[in-house]
């Protein structure tokens, strides 16, 4: 379980929130919505341990995640708002390699996790050759070939054609229904279906 | 842990051989600005013989600095550092690895080309010989140097500047070991003490860059 106590962020000298406080369980969606500005990715990049917080804990399974930094990695896997894929490696070696760092591979092999994105026949393609929404399906493979149980994504339909949306969309509830969590920002409307779906919205604060 | 470690190894030197110029491009400024400097020193062999050191050496610094400024440029631009930094490896491996990878393609190359400077340099055998020794326990320690001041410039652009400011003047005490140490094999003195001080620089190097610089980078990419 992911619990935030109290958290307070902020981006350069301007407070983004405070006192910011919820608990994601398994098998739980949190959708994290709000304006531009409003604070969204510096949360997702609180939350997976990039940055800082002014004021407050992050606890994960009752350990704050400060203390626990390598399990907490282990379980967690963050796609931002850059993809974090190297346009010089193709598709298989950018994957290849994520897996590796991570250290917690799925059973599910890469050209598996690819045919079920639609790019299959990319492979062996360096990622230069590819375009945006592909590139995205890319760093959105991480999640599949990766057995974490929290995933944190930073707008991550940005890109996609509605197939691909679809198939996101298919990894997320899959995920969801084997009792893991899921933290995510995004403009879009999508039907979650039956899956648990939280929201909270982070605005100006004064 | 050493997955981590191995699969970065391999990543940057897959990205160093899809770019030639990353390694080309430093051997090809230290054979340039040695050769500059024999052509200068004219027709006096005992000129050319005395600054032949300083000069291969001043270089071989200069051109290992060359590739330090991209050593974290594109995996900051293009997210995969926000990667590497949430990876259950410790940080300072996976820094060391980037460090390794940036020594063998930056490095090793002005390691193999350093004895036919020293030749063109006029430089007896026995002093090649311990060129080639001090230029492979000191570049090692400039990347280590180098990966620190990388770390800190990340979020510059167009940093070479600032770079080699920062990592320049921490080099300086080994520049002056190794020269110390090729003239005195040129004088037929004893060279054990250079060598162990350039082997204390590096173990020193080893042992703070990487918790440096993996600071470094949580800073940098924690705003």
């Amino acid at each position: 379980m992911l619990q935030i106590n109290n958290l307070a962020g902020t981006r350069g000298e301007r407070l983004l929130f405070k006192n910011l406080s919820f608990a994601v369980n398994g098998g739980e969606l949190l959708l994290i919505k709000g304006r531009n500005g409003a604070g969204k990715t510096s949360l997702l990049r609180l939350i997976c341990g990039l940055a800082t917080p002014e004021t407050g804990e992050i606890l994960w399974d009752g350990e704050s995640i400060a203390n626990i930094r390598s399990e907490y990695f282990h379980s967690l896997v963050f796609v931002g708002h850059d993809n974090g894929v190297n346009l010089d490696l193709t598709v298989q070696e950018n994957l290849h390699f994520h897996q590796a760092i991570k250290g917690n591979p799925s059973a599910h092999s890469i050209p598996e996790v690819l045919e079920r994105l639609g790019i299959s026949r990319y492979l062996k393609v360096p990622c230069r050759f590819l375009s945006a929404g592909q590139k995205r399906r890319v760093a959105l493979g991480r999640l599949a070939i990766s057995d974490a149980r929290l995933w944190l994504l930073d707008e991550p339909f940005t890109s996609l054609d509605e197939r691909a949306l679809d198939a996101v969309k298919n990894l997320i509830i899959q995920h969801l229904d084997q009792g893991r969590l899921c933290l995510a920002t995004s403009h879009q409307t999508i039907d979650w279906q039956d899956s648990k779906v939280n929201q909270i919205r982070l605005g100006e604060v004064s | 842990m050493t997955r981590a470690f191995g699969a970065l190894l391999k990543r940057d030197l897959i990205l160093v051989a899809r770019t030639p110029g990353d390694y080309t491009t430093p051997v090809i400024f230290f054979v340039v600005c040695t050769t500059l400097f024999s052509f200068v020193a004219g027709k006096d062999i005992a000129v050319l013989k005395s600054i032949g050191p300083g000069v291969i050496w001043v270089s071989a610094l200069l051109a290992s600095m060359l590739s330090l400024e991209g050593l974290f440029r594109s995996d900051y631009e293009d997210g995969t550092l926000e990667q590497i930094l949430t990876a259950p490896a410790p940080l300072p491996l996976l820094v060391l690895a980037k460090a390794f990878a940036h020594w063998i393609s930056a490095g090793v190359p002005l390691l193999l080309i350093s004895p036919i400077l020293g030749i063109l340099m006029n430089l007896d055998s026995h002093s090649t010989a311990i060129l080639v020794v001090t230029i492979a326990i000191s570049t090692p320690t400039f990347s280590l140097i180098g990966i620190f001041g990388a770390a800190l410039v990340i979020s510059q652009k167009k940093a070479g500047m600032l770079l080699s400011l920062l990592t320049l003047p921490l080099c300086v005490p080994i520049l002056i070991f190794s020269v110390s140490a090729v003239s005195a094999a040129a004088d037929q003195l004893p060279i054990g003490g250079h060598l162990m001080l350039l082997g204390a620089f590096f173990v020193f190097t080893l042992t703070l860059s990487p918790f440096g610089t993996a600071g470094a980078l949580r800073i940098m990419l924690s705003n």
